[in-house]
């Protein structure tokens, strides 16, 4: 039951990303171009999970702790720092570029698309090349 | 390139994206956020802990492509740019600056939104805005 229940929220979460619109970058990009071939759909994926994440969240919360685990990791910094807008800066940069956050080009692997299969390989580096340089020397720096 | 306007499917969708946050939070204790699944389970410093279930939950998300196509048929609209080189650079980007910033669009933009944070509100405007302006350069500076 453990394991099936992250298997469904993966599954929920990719037929999701598929159902909205968001596994197709020209539609993300559509949303992103203002002064063009301008299209909104991708409010109406933010407008919906929120609608549908914050109630049950709030209602989750009101348990003592999670059915499977001993207790909830959540995020409990406020402070903002340079490098969590340094961060989301160069994170929309690529969103922009490819159309695609790591969700929908995960997700699009089995679509195949020769974009596809550049783009992840390409992203999992960044994420090896932060996690490996950037995060220890912006940690030392802070020490 | 156009495409369509979709309000319902989309907000279905999201709907779907957000049920899937809740079982996460509901089951495990853990939000939703793609890049800190694939960041925890890579090297270096995998989280040893973590790995099985976010193995499984990233077989989940590649199973849904499939099984989408065995239920209705069709194949998922998609139009993936073509251009390697650019391809590269934005993947690079978004794996390093989601690490950097702790978060992506469903780790910050729907959960942390949905939780009230003021962290993942000021990354969600960051990010968006910078979007917005990549897209603007690429398809009407560079491109236009």
């Amino acid at each position: 039951m453990r394991i099936f229940s992250t298997l469904i929220a993966g599954l929920l979460f990719g037929t999701g990303l598929i159902l909205s619109g968001m596994a197709n970058p020209a539609k993300v990009q559509n949303f992103l171009d203002l002064f063009g071939t301008w299209e909104p759909s991708l409010a109406f994926v933010m407008g919906g999970a929120i609608m549908v994440t914050m109630p049950g969240f709030w209602l989750v919360q009101k348990r003592a702790t999670p059915f499977f685990h001993d207790v909830f990791h959540l995020p409990t910094r406020t402070d903002f720092d340079a490098r969590l807008v340094v961060g989301a800066a160069t994170f929309g940069i690529g969103w922009g570029l490819g159309g695609f956050c790591p969700g929908p080009a995960l997700t699009s692997i089995p679509l195949a698309a020769s974009g596809t299969l550049i783009f992840v390989p390409a992203m999992l580096v960044g994420v090896m090349i932060a996690k490996s340089i950037a995060v220890p020397v912006l940690k030392s720096k802070t020490v | 390139m156009e495409t369509d306007f979709t309000p319902i499917a989309s907000l279905l969708g999201g709907g779907l994206i957000g049920l899937s946050a809740i079982v996460l939070l509901a089951a495990h204790g853990r939000i939703a956020g793609i890049s800190g699944i694939v960041s925890r389970i890579l090297p270096p410093n995998v989280d040893k802990a973590g790995l099985p279930q976010g193995i499984v939950f990233l077989i989940g998300l590649l199973l849904a492509a499939p099984l989408w196509i065995l239920i209705t048929g069709a194949t998922p609209a998609q139009v993936v740019s073509s251009n390697g080189p650019l391809l590269v650079i934005a993947g690079i980007l978004v794996g390093f600056g989601s690490v950097m910033g702790n978060g992506c669009t469903s780790g910050h933009g729907v959960c942390g939104i949905s939780r009230g944070s003021t962290r993942s509100i000021a990354a969600t405007m960051t990010f968006m805005a910078t979007a917005f302006v990549t897209v603007f350069v690429l398809r009407h500076v560079v491109g236009g």
